[in-house]
């Protein structure tokens, strides 16, 4: 239905400036989702697209259309709020239906519509009900219902599941992307959950203090995290992140441990140079235990602090070179504390920052 | 024996507890409510106290059927209500709306806001006399070196100019409880349903129409309610600036009642006219109350 296209895009609240300059393309049907810790400027991005925020300086496109200076209903998008934002004084039939009456729609197309859209969440019981009558769900439903029966250019989420219980929320999440295939559309998502992020977006965008660290599909920022930040934010439990020294063509942690420099990384690093090694804890298992047996790998010795079993795998909180390092055990074994396991390291898998600016060395 | 005392005490209790109360209540509401209701039933006349013995009955209230003054005031009133509570809530409104939209220094402008409110009604009467003094008032004045008027303008001696002026005073001193029972509304309203509102298509008047004024409806009729009591029973500000006058054009209820009671020592008919107007507060009071049940069940689904 509708590309969207931001360019150097800064928002500053008086003199503080919490956009700093962002590109974005955004292409029709597709889903992006605005990810990051609070405080780093995604809601404020979505919302100056929607047009509730000025644009303090750039440019923001919908369908090739300059929207800087539109009021929100110029710009034929529709938003789903954290807080449901129903209108609490009316029926969940004229919540859906209000925006297409404004819009001066005729009664039978907005009876149809809301009807169509009723249909698609499921919503066809609860017409008649006000929203304080509603679970937290069905008043998300409705919300998004509300949304999708204008036939927007564009839906943007802003936080839609935080204020839903862990159970609903993998429920709405489901939904939302059964939404999106059902209805094509283009869709912006803010999230701070990294789940969120992973299982729904087309692709990512992970922000940090006003700024966008990397854009990429949920594998590639997943795989190959342009800095430290996003490896850390993105996969959960985080990624480890040790200090290391290059020493003679091999990596030496703050205690002397030595770990094998990975064979792809040889050409990228320089002696001397201090580097952050990253390695996700379904990387570290112990021998016969791990998810990738095969490729290259290098062996360390882990004592056992605590051990989570989760089911299907383990998850081994453990020390190394004065820091906590987390390790995955799969497939079933009882493990004590005290343990020393020797634990085999997934070089193929295994990324190096730059301690200095957190870049990561395979990031172009 | 000893058991059996003790359960009366119990039962006692509350009634013993209760007494003072029901003593007061007796003494300064009912006893004075009776007597007065007993004394629009006599010719009472405050020169000739032996005037209370004599029972006439409906009398009193039979003569207020054909008494001119008496319905004129009663309808002057209800005008005077109206504009006055329309214009206060309109000016109360707009205050609170801007007021709402500022982020600095709202406080301090709230308690500005409050300024009128804290003075004796007596003496914004006196005030306003003053500023509508045909040849010292600071009105006309102002009027005569902007060059928009040659002529002194009688604004307290004309009869549609007095109500005029008297209605301005009422205003002044008013507005802010409006618009600080508004503005209360309005901070405890929600801002997400308005912001879903634009990104829904609507303009600022359709929001405005759709969202903060059925939230603010409530508390529109709260302040009614309380305002409708207040301004039925104007008198102060009436009887300094115009004492009802010229020739009766600003008589209202109560500064008519007020005449015919102490000037004219015609209590037993005074308070058949008080009762009467009590009666229309009452149904004043009724009607907003409805409308605020109304609209509280409209917003039912207010989280």
């Amino acid at each position: 239905m509708a590309e969207i296209s931001l360019k150097q895009v800064v928002k500053n609240y008086g003199r503080t400036p919490v956009v700093h300059g962002i590109d974005l393309e955004i292409a029709d049907n597709e889903f992006v989702v605005l990810v990051g810790p609070s405080g780093c400027g995604k809601s404020t991005t979505l919302r100056m697209i929607a047009g509730l925020e000025d644009i303090s300086d750039g440019e923001i496109r919908i369908r090739g259309r300059l929207v800087n200076d539109l009021p929100p209903r110029k710009r034929n998008i529709s938003m789903v709020f954290q807080n449901y934002a129903l209108y609490p004084h009316m029926s969940v039939r004229d919540n859906l239906g209000f925006g297409l009456k404004i819009a001066g729609q005729s009664k039978k197309v907005v009876a149809e519509r809301v009807d169509e859209a009723a249909g698609i969440l499921g919503l066809s019981e609860l017409l008649d009900r006000l929203p304080a009558e509603l679970s937290g769900g069905q008043r998300q439903r409705v919300a998004m219902g509300r949304a999708i029966v204008r036939h927007p250019d564009a839906f943007l989420f802003d936080e839609p599941l935080s204020n839903l219980d862990a159970k609903l929320r993998g429920q709405m999440r489901a939904e939302i992307k059964k939404l999106h295939q059902k209805v094509a559309s283009t869709i912006v998502y803010v999230t701070h959950d990294q789940i969120e992020a992973m299982t729904l977006a087309d692709r990512i965008v992970v922000m940090r203090d006003g700024h966008i660290d990397q854009v990429g599909t949920p594998m590639e920022v997943f795989n190959h995290p342009a800095n430290t930040f996003v490896a850390a934010f993105i996969g959960s439990p985080p990624m480890n992140q040790l200090p290391a020294t290059l020493d003679d063509g091999r990596l030496r942690l703050g205690d002397g441990t030595a770990i094998a420099l990975p064979t792809r990384l040889r050409e990228r690093v320089r002696a001397g140079q201090k580097l952050i090694l990253g390695v996700r804890p379904d990387d570290i298992s112990p021998e016969g235990h791990g998810l990738l047996e095969e490729g290259e790998h290098d062996t360390i010795d882990l004592e056992v602090d605590i051990a989570e079993p989760l089911g299907m795998e383990s998850l081994i909180y453990s020390r190394l070179a004065g820091q906590e390092v987390l390790a995955k055990l799969y497939g079933p074994r009882l493990l004590s504390p005290g343990e020393r396991l020797t634990c085999r390291v997934a070089l193929t898998r295994a990324h190096l920052f730059d301690a200095d600016t957190g870049r990561n060395l395979e990031a172009d | 024996m000893f058991r059996a005392i003790r359960t009366r005490q119990t039962t006692l209790a509350p009634l013993v507890l209760l007494l003072p109360a029901f003593t007061v209540m007796l003494f300064v509401v009912a006893m004075p409510l009776a007597f007065s209701f007993y004394t629009s039933l006599t010719p009472y006349r405050l020169t000739r106290p032996e005037s209370i013995e004599i029972y006439i009955g409906a009398r009193n209230y039979i003569r207020l059927w054909d008494n001119a003054a008496f319905w004129a005031a009663f309808w002057r009133t209800i005008l005077f209500l109206a504009i006055a509570l329309n214009v206060e809530l309109l000016l109360g409104l707009g205050i609170a709306l801007l007021i709402n939209k500022l982020t600095w220094g709202q406080r301090t402008l709230r308690t500005i806001m409050m300024f009128p409110m804290m003075f004796s009604p007596i003496l914004v009467g006196f005030q306003f006399k003053f500023i509508f003094n045909d040849n010292i008032g600071i009105v006309n004045n102002a009027l005569q070196s902007l060059g928009l008027i040659d002529r002194a303008i009688p604004w307290l001696v004309d009869a549609q100019l007095a109500m005029f002026s008297i209605i301005v005073a009422e205003v002044w001193m008013s507005t802010s409880i409006f618009a600080i029972l508004l503005l209360a509304g309005l901070l405890a309203m929600p801002r997400d349903p308005i912001e879903a509102a634009r990104v829904d298509g609507c303009n600022s008047w359709q929001v405005f129409r759709h969202i903060p004024l059925p939230f603010l409806m409530p508390f529109i009729f709260i302040a009614m309610t309380i305002r409708s009591l207040d301004v039925a029973r104007a008198y102060d500000i009436v009887h300094v600036m115009t004492g009802g006058g010229p020739a009766g054009r600003t008589e209202l209820l109560w500064t008519l009642i007020a005449r015919v009671g102490y000037n004219n020592a015609r209590m037993g008919e005074a308070n058949a006219m008080a009762y009467v107007s009590t009666l229309l507060s009452i149904a004043f009071t009724v009607f907003f109350f409805r409308k605020l049940m109304a609209a509280r069940r409209y917003m039912g689904g207010a989280e």
